[in-house]
C-alpha cells in the first residue's frame, strides 16, 4: 500500500478507570475505503471512533488521522471529519434547517455557503419538506437522516459513522444505506460501527471483529467467512430434545463442524445440498431443515461467541 | 483561540429567536423589585445619607438593583441554562464534533449571556433616566460596569456548574445568592453593619459591584473603584478558565 492511511492507530489504548476499553488496538485505513468495526456492545467500537474523532483523549499507543495527532490537532482534524454519534445530538431548540445551518457556521462556512448547503443535503436525505419543523417532531430516522445531512455540510474527506441504523425501521435503514452508498461512491471515505450483520455486509470492504477492546479478526466481509466459518450452513430443528440428541450421532458424520443450540442444529459444511440429501435418505426426521450460505453473523457469533455481554 | 466561539453566540441568537418571550421575561424583574421596595419601602424609608450627601431611598436603592439584576441574569444564564444544555440538550457535544473546542463552548456561552444582561441592564438604565434617579455624568458607565459585574458572575456561575450532577444542586446556587442579594449593602449602606460583618461584606462580589453602580450613579466617584473593577474582572477571567478546562474534561472523557 503506497498511498497513506486517512486513520493509523497503532497500540492504541483507552481506559476508563480501571477498566480498559480499548486494548493495544492496530487498525490502518486508506482512503476510498468503507471499513467497519464489529463487535457486540461493550467492545470498544464508540471508544475508538471517539478517539478518531478527536473528542477523547487516548491513553496510550500512536494515532494519526488525516496525516495529524489528534492530541495536538484536534480542531484541525475536525474540521475535515464529518461526524454522526451513536446518539443524535441534534440541537433540539432548533428547526431541523437550523441545525444544518449553524453546524455548517461552527465550520466557519460563510451563510451564503451553508444556506447552499443545507438545502442540497436536505434534498439528499429527503428532509425537504420538514425543513422548517422543530427536530423533536421528528422519527427517528428523520433524526437519523438529518444526523448524517448535517454530518456532511463541511464536505468532509472521511466520514464516521457510530452505529448508523440502530433503533430504525426496515424503511428508513435501507434509505440510509442508500444514501450511504451514494456517499461512497462520490469518493468519501466511510468508517462505521455496527452491530447489524447485514449492515457491514452491505457496506464496508473491509472490518475488524472487536471483542474486548481487541480485534479478533480482520479482512473484507467475504474473506472473513471463508476463513472463520464455512461455504453454507444447515439448520436442522427437531421436534424436541429427545430427538435433537437421538438425531446427533447421525449429523456427527455430515459437515465440517455442528454447533448444538437448545433449539437447533447448525452443521458448517462447504456443500449443504448434497449434506442435506445424504441426511435425508437414511437419516434423522428434523421438524424443519434450511440449507443457507454463511453469513458475517456466523463468523461474527463463532468468534465472539453466544453469551450475552453487557 | 479563534472567532469561531461567535458561532455559538449565533446559535444562541438562532434559538431565542423562537422563544422572545422568554427573552422579554428579563426586563420584569428589576423593574418589579424597583417598584415595590424602591418606591412602595422607599415612602417609609424616606432618605439616605450616602458619602455625605442626602438622597432618596429610591436614589439609594436603584444603582444596586442594577448590580443585582446583572448578577443575576448572568447566573441563571451559565448555571441552569448551561447546565441543561451540557448535560440533557446535547448541543454541546455536536459543536465539539466541529472544530470548536471546549474553551470556545464556554467563551460562546458567556458572551451570549454578557449580550442578554446588556440589552437588560440598558433597558433598566434608561428607566432610571427616566424616573430622573440618574445624577451624575459618571453614569455613562453604568451599563459597562454592568457589563464587567455579568462577566464576573458568568464565568463563576458557568465554572460551578461544571461541578453540578443533577438540578437537585441547584439549590445551592440560591443559597449564594440570596444573602448576597441582600447583604451586599444592596438595602442599607454598609455603615450600618457592625464592624466585624463590615469586612466580610466588603469581601463578597456582588458587594464590588452595588458600590460600583451606586458611585457612578450618584456621583461619589473615588479610585478605589478601580479595585473593585478588578476584583470582577479576576473573578471573570479566573471562572472562565477553570470553566474552560472542566468543561474539556466533562465533555471528552
Amino acid at each position: 500500500m503506497s498511498e497513506t492511511p486517512l486513520i493509523d492507530a497503532r497500540g492504541l489504548v483507552k481506559r476508563f478507570g480501571d477498566f480498559t476499553a480499548v486494548d493495544h488496538l492496530d487498525v490502518q485505513v486508506q482512503p476510498g475505503e468503507a471499513f467497519g468495526f464489529l463487535g457486540p456492545n461493550g467492545a470498544g467500537k464508540t471508544s475508538t471512533m471517539r478517539m478518531i474523532a478527536c473528542v477523547s483523549q487516548r491513553d496510550g499507543g500512536a494515532l494519526s488521522v488525516l496525516g495529524m495527532d489528534p492530541a495536538t490537532e484536534g480542531s484541525a482534524i475536525r474540521a475535515r471529519l464529518g461526524v454522526v454519534p451513536q446518539d443524535d445530538t441534534l440541537d433540539l431548540e432548533l428547526t431541523v434547517r437550523d441545525n444544518v445551518l449553524i453546524y455548517g457556521r461552527y465550520f466557519g462556512l460563510s451563510r451564503a455557503e451553508t444556506r447552499r448547503r443545507a438545502d442540497e443535503l436536505l434534498e439528499f436525505v429527503q428532509l425537504t419538506d420538514r425543513r422548517d419543523d422543530r427536530v423533536d417532531a421528528l422519527s427517528g430516522g428523520m433524526r437519523r437522516r438529518l444526523t448524517i445531512a448535517r454530518s456532511l455540510v463541511n464536505q468532509p474527506e472521511l466520514v464516521l459513522l457510530d452505529e448508523p441504523t440502530t433503533g430504525l425501521d426496515p424503511q428508513a435503514r435501507h434509505l440510509v444505506w442508500e444514501r450511504l452508498y451514494r456517499l461512497k461512491r462520490s469518493g468519501a471515505t466511510l468508517v462505521l460501527t455496527t452491530h447489524y450483520m447485514d449492515e457491514a455486509e452491505q457496506l464496508c470492504d473491509r472490518l475488524v471483529i472487536m471483542d474486548g477492546g481487541r480485534i479478533v479478526a480482520e479482512g473484507s466481509p467475504r474473506a472473513l467467512i471463508d476463513r472463520h466459518s464455512t461455504r453454507d450452513v444447515v439448520e436442522l430443528r427437531f421436534a424436541d430434545e429427545h430427538a435433537q440428541h437421538a438425531a446427533l450421532a447421525r449429523l456427527e458424520q455430515v459437515g465440517e463442524r455442528r454447533e448444538v443450540l437448545p433449539d437447533r442444529v447448525l452443521v458448517y459444511t462447504a456443500d449443504g445440498d448434497a449434506d442435506v440429501e445424504r441426511l435425508t435418505s437414511d437419516g434423522p426426521h428434523p421438524e424443519s431443515l434450511l440449507v443457507r450460505r454463511s453469513t458475517l453473523e456466523d463468523v461474527f457469533l463463532t468468534l465472539t461467541g453466544r453469551s450475552l455481554e453487557e | 483561540m479563534s472567532a469561531l466561539f461567535l458561532h455559538v453566540v449565533e446559535r444562541d441568537f438562532l434559538a431565542y429567536k423562537r422563544m422572545w418571550l422568554v427573552f422579554l421575561s428579563g426586563f420584569a424583574e428589576p423593574v418589579f423589585f424597583l417598584l415595590s421596595i424602591g418606591v412602595g419601602v422607599g415612602e417609609l424609608v424616606g432618605d439616605v445619607h450616602v458619602g455625605g450627601e442626602t438622597v432618596s431611598y429610591q436614589a439609594f436603592v436603584a444603582p444596586a438593583l442594577l448590580a443585582v439584576s446583572a448578577m443575576n441574569g448572568a447566573v441563571f444564564d451559565t448555571t441552569f441554562n448551561f447546565f441543561f444544555k451540557y448535560k440533557y440538550s446535547k448541543s454541546f457535544d455536536a459543536m465539539l464534533a466541529t472544530p470548536l473546542g471546549p474553551t470556545d463552548v464556554a467563551m460562546g456561552e458567556l458572551t451570549w449571556a454578557l449580550l442578554r444582561g446588556t440589552i437588560y441592564s440598558t433597558a433598566f438604565f434608561a428607566l432610571l433616566l427616566a424616573f430622573g434617579l440618574v445624577a451624575s455624568p459618571w453614569a455613562v458607565l453604568a451599563v459597562p460596569v454592568a457589563m464587567l459585574i455579568g462577566f464576573a458572575f458568568a464565568g463563576a456561575g458557568m465554572a460551578a456548574t461544571t461541578w453540578m450532577r443533577s438540578f437537585v444542586d441547584f439549590d445551592y446556587v440560591g443559597i449564594v445568592l440570596i444573602p448576597l442579594f441582600l447583604f451586599s449593602a444592596t438595602f442599607f449602606p454598609i455603615s450600618e453593619y457592625p464592624t466585624g460583618l463590615q469586612i466580610v461584606v466588603r469581601c463578597t462580589p456582588l458587594y464590588q459591584g452595588v458600590a460600583l453602580e451606586r458611585s457612578l450613579i450618584l456621583g461619589d466617584v473615588s479610585w478605589a473603584l478601580l479595585g473593585h473593577a478588578c476584583y470582577l474582572a479576576v473573578m471573570g477571567v479566573v471562572g472562565l478558565w477553570v470553566a474552560g478546562r472542566r468543561l474539556g474534561r466533562l465533555l471528552q472523557p
